[in-house]
């Protein structure tokens, strides 16, 4: 099974998300980095794939030179092939340019060492969120997509795929190659062991430097919506408390 | 010559969604604020008789697209079939709002077109161009973007905007368009349904008792869980508590989790990072249970208590207790 995974380096912010001077970046100044959720997720799930299907899973960023970071963690939790397309514009780029540039990109690899049966985007990235580049990426390769993926059975060359709705669950049964927008949940993520962080330390990163015109959204600015000011009432500082927060239970009509 | 506002109205097998008011109600405000004809997109020969119910939110148009493989849900059909109705009306914006399908739906068709798309949207406005607003990080940051093209395609935010049915007698003219979609196209509709029955959800629990990292162990849930069905509850948690394995995912408050707005949430032992913020901040009201007095969770709360939680529940549970026996 041949299986690409489309990750995004992004900030991992703690209580607040500062805006850079020029409005148009988060400030990354004191930030650390790591992989979208919903993508380490599907990573996750790539690497049980391959670890009961046998093959090998490509995974691959368009982002800074630094998300490399993102790439050689990826090794060190099952990845086997690592692709950069370098974007040092300073900012992302608009949802339509990743995804021309993700096509052109696939479009190569699968040129040189054959088609993927099976890629994976994260549902939305976690900080931009656009809901768009893994649906883009597929429409261009004609290839059936599926988002807000929460379970994936494989059986010969069909993925059965489900999505948690309300009321229940939707099954999907997309036949390979097949495209699907994973969510946060459908598995949980290993961490790397001593043998996964080697194997991270000896990838190979490809560079596909790619060139792709931009799209028609343009990022204005960044601003915070309006923050509620709370003035915090503290009913106590020990078990005595619990008096008053059943009073509080009781005023609120849920005791 | 500008076209009219296409606005996709949600449904699962003629069954209207919750949604659907959301996205009538801002496609009508849009309207009246550009000039401009709105008209309900419902897809597929289910959704025939759901034109009365978009009458109430005041929207005189809607088309009811039919094919075969229009049967049931499935984002590449759906996307096509709206391609097909805005080629032949050329609509100036085709609307949604930004849940699982709204959201997948109009990428499709966005996608399909070589358009742009807004994804959940908060101001939708006209300028020289499309001037939007739309959420990052879950909510936590807003984008002002300008969308360099003729037809606008968005979704609007879930839940930022109040339905309003629309006074006076409603009339509706539901036009049926057939239309011509390849049947390879079908390869994503529904297979199957599994339908679960659950009494009160994470999403609808009027108490939610939630931990995080302080509560220390999966075990230590025992505490919360007791707690939540004594108040006819659920138990909720961070990601810090799912990444150890202590709770699964479905019980996760926050971005990549549950958005949740329960009359009372009860956050014990969380710090209260952004992402997890997000999912919460929708609640009516906020006791923090937490040893730092500092922490994030607790400066944003109404009410507070400054202790170990392991202490605090006991106590509340045997408070509890004690008055309704
Ligand atoms: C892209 C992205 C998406 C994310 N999505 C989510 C999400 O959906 N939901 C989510 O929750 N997180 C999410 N996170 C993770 C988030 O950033 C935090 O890491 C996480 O919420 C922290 O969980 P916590 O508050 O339980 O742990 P900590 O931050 O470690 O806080 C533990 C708290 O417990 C208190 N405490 C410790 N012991 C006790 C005690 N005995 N009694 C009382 N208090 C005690 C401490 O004072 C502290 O405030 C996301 C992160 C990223 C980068």
């Amino acid at each position: 099974m041949r299986v690409l995974v489309c990750v995004k380096r992004v900030p991992a912010p703690g209580s607040r998300i500062n805006i850079s001077p020029d409005q148009l970046n988060v400030d990354t100044a004191h930030l650390g980095f790591t992989t979208s959720p919903h993508e380490e997720c599907a990573l996750e799930e790539a690497a049980q794939i391959i670890e009961q299907h046998g093959g090998t899973v490509t995974v691959l960023t368009a982002g800074p030179t630094e998300a490399e970071e993102q790439l050689r963690y990826a090794a060190s939790v099952g990845g086997t092939d690592f692709v950069l397309i370098p974007n040092n514009s300073g900012g992302d780029w608009d949802p339509e340019r990743t995804a021309n540039a993700i096509t052109q990109a696939i479009n190569k690899l699968e040129a040189e060492d054959g088609q993927f049966d099976l890629i994976m985007f994260g549902n939305e990235s976690a900080d931009a969120g656009g809901f768009q580049v893994g649906v883009r990426v597929a429409v261009a390769l004609d290839r059936p997509i599926v988002n807000g993926i929460k379970g994936i059975e494989i059986n010969d060359r069909v993925f059965t795929a489900r999505r948690e709705v309300d009321t229940g669950v939707e099954v999907y049964q997309l036949e390979a190659p097949a495209v699907l927008g994973v969510r946060e949940g459908i598995n949980l993520p290993r961490y790397p062991t001593m043998k996964g962080r080697l194997a991270s330390k000896k990838a190979e990163i490809a560079i596909a430097p790619i060139e792709v015109h931009a799209g028609g959204q343009n990022k204005v600015r960044l601003h915070r919506p309006e923050e509620r000011v709370t003035e915090t009432n503290v009913l106590g500082e020990s078990a005595a408390a619990a008096a008053r927060v059943v009073d509080l239970l009781d005023e609120l009509g849920v005791l | 010559m500008m076209g009219e506002i296409l606005v996709f109205v949600e449904h699962d097998q003629g069954q209207l969604s919750p949604s659907a008011g959301e996205a009538l109600t801002a496609a009508r405000e849009l309207g009246e604020r550009l000039s401009q004809k709105t008209a309900a997109v419902l897809v597929g020969q289910a959704a025939e008789g759901l034109g009365t119910m978009c009458a109430e939110y005041g929207v005189q148009l809607a088309y009811c697209l039919t094919s075969p493989v229009l049967s049931d849900y499935g984002p590449e059909t759906w996307g096509q079939a709206i391609v097909e109705l805005a080629n032949q009306c050329s609509p100036s914006v085709i609307l949604s709002v930004g849940t699982d399908r709204g959201n997948e739906v109009l990428a499709q068709v966005a996608a399909r077109l070589g358009a742009p798309f807004a994804a959940n949207s908060t101001v939708v406005q006209r300028g020289d161009a499309w001037e939007i607003t739309r959420v990052q990080w879950g909510g936590s940051l807003l984008e002002d973007i300008v969308v360099d093209s003729e037809l606008l395609i968005a979704s609007y935010n879930h839940h930022s905007i109040e339905p309003a049915f629309f006074p006076g007698d409603n009339e509706i003219e539901v036009r049926t368009v057939g239309v011509e979609l390849d049947p390879t196209l079908g390869r994503t509709v529904i297979r199957d349904r599994v339908t679960l029955t659950e009494g009160v959800t994470l999403s609808t629990a009027s108490v939610v008792v939630s931990g995080g990292r302080g509560v220390g162990s999966a075990d230590g849930f025992a505490q919360l869980e007791e707690l939540a069905d004594l108040l006819g509850g659920r138990v909720g948690c961070s990601r810090a508590v799912t990444n150890n394995g202590w709770r699964s995912h479905a019980d996760q408050v926050g971005q990549t989790g549950t958005r949740i707005a329960p009359e009372i949430y009860i956050a014990c032992g969380i710090s209260g990072a952004i992402q997890h913020w997000v999912g919460a901040m929708a609640s009516k009201n906020i006791l923090a249970i937490n040893t730092d007095r500092e922490a994030n969770m607790v400066t944003k709360a109404g009410y507070a208590v400054i202790a170990d939680l392991h202490e605090v529940i006991p106590a509340v549970i045997e408070e509890v207790k004690r008055r309704r026996s």
